[in-house]
């Protein structure tokens, strides 16, 4: 093999090994990073996963906001109108938050059924609805899985 | 009355761009010269009507025009009268017409510039040009009209969105329009060299002037964006990786490779084919980003509002555009490039690394941003790809990169060696451990191995790039324009690594809860309380907070987060108050009233040189300009000369070096 074809073999080796751990790095990164998205009666019936990051949407239910007054906690029920969780943050919620809007939160539950969020989400827009809580809200009963 | 014009010169135009669509290229193909000539006029044209059309509604805003449905909906009488104007642009159906519009003006620049293209390759350019302008114009003719009027004239306007009340929203979005559309101009031209199955260096030459000052608007749009995101969403956040961002990044990505393939296909003749197909891709990226932003599949702060049929359109348009241009470009690219085995240690292949690097971005950037998407679509579950990912993807990719940004300047073409390399590079190798050493014992006690990792980088890209700017000038006597662009822009970069590097490894963000009279510390800084009060603006009403800022004991300044309401809209906004230095931000916006004793919660950050991200993104753009502006003089001085030997070019050029 003259040196040329042998530098040439090496760079398609050198190639395609980046390409092929390129590629496998991408299939896992995004393994971990993709986030399912549950409504809160699926969440209810224990369909979401417990042990990783989730998206839940709904409704921000009327009277439900209470405020620690010593602390950031936040406690508030969202739903489809179907079925209600409990939802926990610690922070500062959105402009756009208030009872009666759709918004999307992502999170962990907890053990005891609490929907613990690291972020909560309302669109900047008023007359806006996440199109998945939209989804969740307008769809037949019997398409509920 | 006045607005139904508006519209009739947006037919006028229409109609013309089907005549330029045709014309030149039916003239180039029948050699008739008569033909050909009448391009320049036909764009010209098409980009006065099309101007006189905007005009049209930017006075329609102006003056409060609120028959038309598009002004009732996204101004209103209190409306600074900045903010009626840059409401033309605030939503879709004006924005779409703004962006024909600079659509119109390329067109017309590239007919009023020839420069080194043949007469062929310049009328099919424009040729393809006119059919992409007449797309545009059909597509705000049949599914978004600015000028349509309500059936009753509503008293007031609803006022444009609060967020888009902002001077960098004033600016973003023609910035954004000027990268995304000046992209169509080395699309027509690759369509153009396909069609004629000829590659002339002189003609990768041109594209690449082109090319680089769309890069440099695309840059600039970008930035704006992200500074605005930054100090307007109340988060605190530079970029968050939101689909309509990714939409923005992807042109970006692809021209950037463009800019650099060029490069080799200018210079060396090669990678001719991928540098056509580049071209076609960059210009289908911007299309992605128009179906993503404006179909209204997204879930977004920024996407515009909902109706299918503009999707529909958008992505037949896409397919027609692209589809042909990638057939044209199976048939022909086999015929027109000569394989030439290229040396492994060599600037072009350093180059074709770069180019690989950043097409692996692209397309997992597209991956994670189109994936839930389509699977949305096919209704197999609602799913998102968060930040984790794309950092996960673009940090480890940015490495190499930057290793080969630092000494790249320095790579031979044709056939170098690493052996040379090293020998001529050791300095930078030790700059960089000096440099490296000093940010440690600066870090130190929170030293982070990324840290230092993005600290290597900035110092080997940036002094790379300047030993070789001041090399050159020492030799020649005189700093050359398109190096000192080149280096500028590679300079930019390193100081954006810095700036994300060190924000994001030593920031500190915080909620916290204040009653009035309380403090608390921030580094060496202090923040202080003192109360909040109601007030007015023009079109709003406000809540300020009254924050001390203090480093140790002494003074430095008050800080006066608002959050707003404005008039016509129930929401509130946060209006941030920021102390910005160079070496540091400190971030504070005001959250919502806690408990009876008027006690606020607050978000603070602190946000070690933040300011690098976009002064190096600004530092880009600059260079990019600086680059393209040089290389016309120098064009202009040296085209006679070059011109009789064309077909030296090459050579020539590497003498220069």
């Amino acid at each position: 093999m003259s040196p040329v074809k042998r530098q040439r073999l090496m760079l398609v080796g050198f190639l395609v090994l980046g390409v092929s751990a390129a590629a496998a790095l991408i299939f896992q990164a995004f393994q971990q990073n993709m986030m399912f998205f549950f409504s809160t009666s699926e969440v209810a019936e224990g369909l979401a996963p417990i042990d990783r990051d989730f998206r839940v949407g709904g409704v921000v239910v009327e009277n439900s906001v209470s405020r620690a007054s010593d602390s950031l906690k936040v406690v508030f029920d969202i739903t489809d109108l179907k079925t209600p969780i409990q939802v926990e943050y610690t922070g500062i919620l959105p402009d756009l938050f208030r009872e009666g809007q759709g918004i999307v939160a992502k999170g962990q539950l907890n053990a005891q059924g609490v929907f613990v969020a690291s972020e909560v989400l309302a669109k900047h827009d008023e007359n806006y609805m996440p199109p998945e809580v939209a989804a969740t809200l307008h769809k037949p009963p019997a398409a509920a899985y | 009355m006045i607005s139904e014009l508006g519209l009739v010169f947006l037919l006028i135009a229409a109609a013309l761009s089907v005549l330029l669509t045709l014309l030149p290229f039916y003239g180039s193909w029948r050699k008739q010269p008569g033909l050909v000539a009448m391009a320049p006029v036909l764009a010209l044209s098409i980009f006065v009507f099309t101007g006189i059309s905007l005009a049209i509604l930017v006075w329609a805003f102006l003056a409060d025009d609120f028959a038309l449905k598009y002004v009732a909906s996204h101004s209103s009488l209190f409306q600074p009268w900045y903010f009626k104007f840059s409401a033309v642009w605030g939503a879709h159906e004006g924005s779409l017409l703004l962006w024909a519009w600079m659509l119109t003006g390329w067109t017309a620049a590239v007919a009023l510039k020839r420069g080194a293209l043949t007469s062929d390759e310049h009328s099919l350019t424009l040729s393809g040009l006119g059919f992409i302008v007449l797309g545009f114009l059909l597509f705000i003719l049949f599914t978004s009209n600015p000028f349509e009027r309500l059936p009753t004239v509503p008293v007031d306007g609803l006022g444009l969105n609060p967020l888009l009340q902002d001077i960098a929203l004033i600016l973003h979005p023609p910035l954004l329009y000027m990268g995304y559309v000046g992209l169509a101009v080395s699309f027509s031209l690759a369509v153009a060299q396909l069609w004629l199955g000829e590659a002339r260096p002189q003609t990768f030459a041109w594209a690449r002037q082109w090319t680089l000052v769309s890069w440099a608007f695309l840059t600039l749009g970008i930035l704006l964006g992200s500074w605005w995101a930054y100090y307007e969403l109340g988060w605190g956040g530079w970029w968050f990786w939101d689909p309509v961002e990714n939409a923005s990044l992807l042109p970006w990505l692809v021209a950037t490779a463009l800019i650099h393939s060029l490069l080799v296909s200018e210079k060396r003749g090669q990678l001719i084919g991928w540098t056509l197909l580049l071209a076609i891709l960059a210009f289908a990226m911007s299309l992605v980003g128009a179906f993503l932003v404006r179909s209204g599949v997204l879930t977004s702060v920024h996407a515009f509002a909902t109706d299918p049929t503009r999707g529909t359109y958008i992505l037949i348009y896409l397919v027609v555009v692209i589809g042909s241009a990638l057939a044209l470009f199976s048939a022909r690219a086999p015929k027109m490039v000569k394989i030439k085995p290229m040396q492994i240690q060599s600037k072009e292949t350093a180059l074709l690394f770069n180019n690989v690097l950043l097409m692996v971005m692209t397309a997992s950037v597209l991956l994670g941003t189109l994936y839930p998407l389509l699977l949305d679509a096919l209704g197999m579950g609602k799913l998102s790809v968060g930040p984790p990912y794309f950092n996960a993807i673009t940090i480890p990719l940015t490495i190499p990169l930057a290793i080969l940004m630092g000494v790249g300047f320095y790579i031979r073409w044709k056939q170098d060696s690493v052996g040379r390399l090293a020998k001529e590079l050791w300095w930078l190798g030790l700059f960089t451990a000096i440099a490296v050493l000093l940010a440690a014992l600066w870090l130190m006690p929170d030293l982070q191995g990324m840290a230092l990792l993005g600290i290597a980088l900035t110092a080997w890209i940036g002094f790379g790039a300047l030993a070789w700017l001041l090399n050159h000038a020492r030799k020649t006597g005189r700093i050359a324009k398109p190096m000192l662009g080149a280096a500028l822009a590679h300079i930019g970069f390193a100081v954006m690594i810095a700036g994300i590097t060190l924000s994001s490894l030593y920031g500190i963000e915080r909620d916290i809860r204040l009653a009035p009279g309380e403090s608390v510390p921030l580094k060496e800084y202090r923040l202080h309380f003192q109360s909040v009060a109601q007030g007015a603006g023009p079109n709003y009403l406000t809540t300020e907070g009254t924050l001390r800022l203090y480093r140790g004991e002494e003074f430095i300044q008050f800080l006066h987060p608002e959050k707003r309401i404005y008039i016509g809209h129930e929401m509130p906004m946060s209006e941030v108050a920021l102390d910005g230095r160079l070496s540091r931000d400190i971030y504070v916006a005001l959250g919502e009233p806690i408990g009876d004793e008027g006690a606020w919660s607050f978000r603070i950050q602190y946000k070690p040189f933040i300011r690098g991200i976009w002064l190096g993104a600004l530092l880009m753009a600059i260079g990019g300009l600086i680059a393209v502006w040089g290389r016309r003089n120098s064009t202009r001085a040296t085209m006679a000369t070059s011109a009789t030997n064309a077909a030296n070019a090459p050579k020539e050029q590497e003498a220069l070096k």
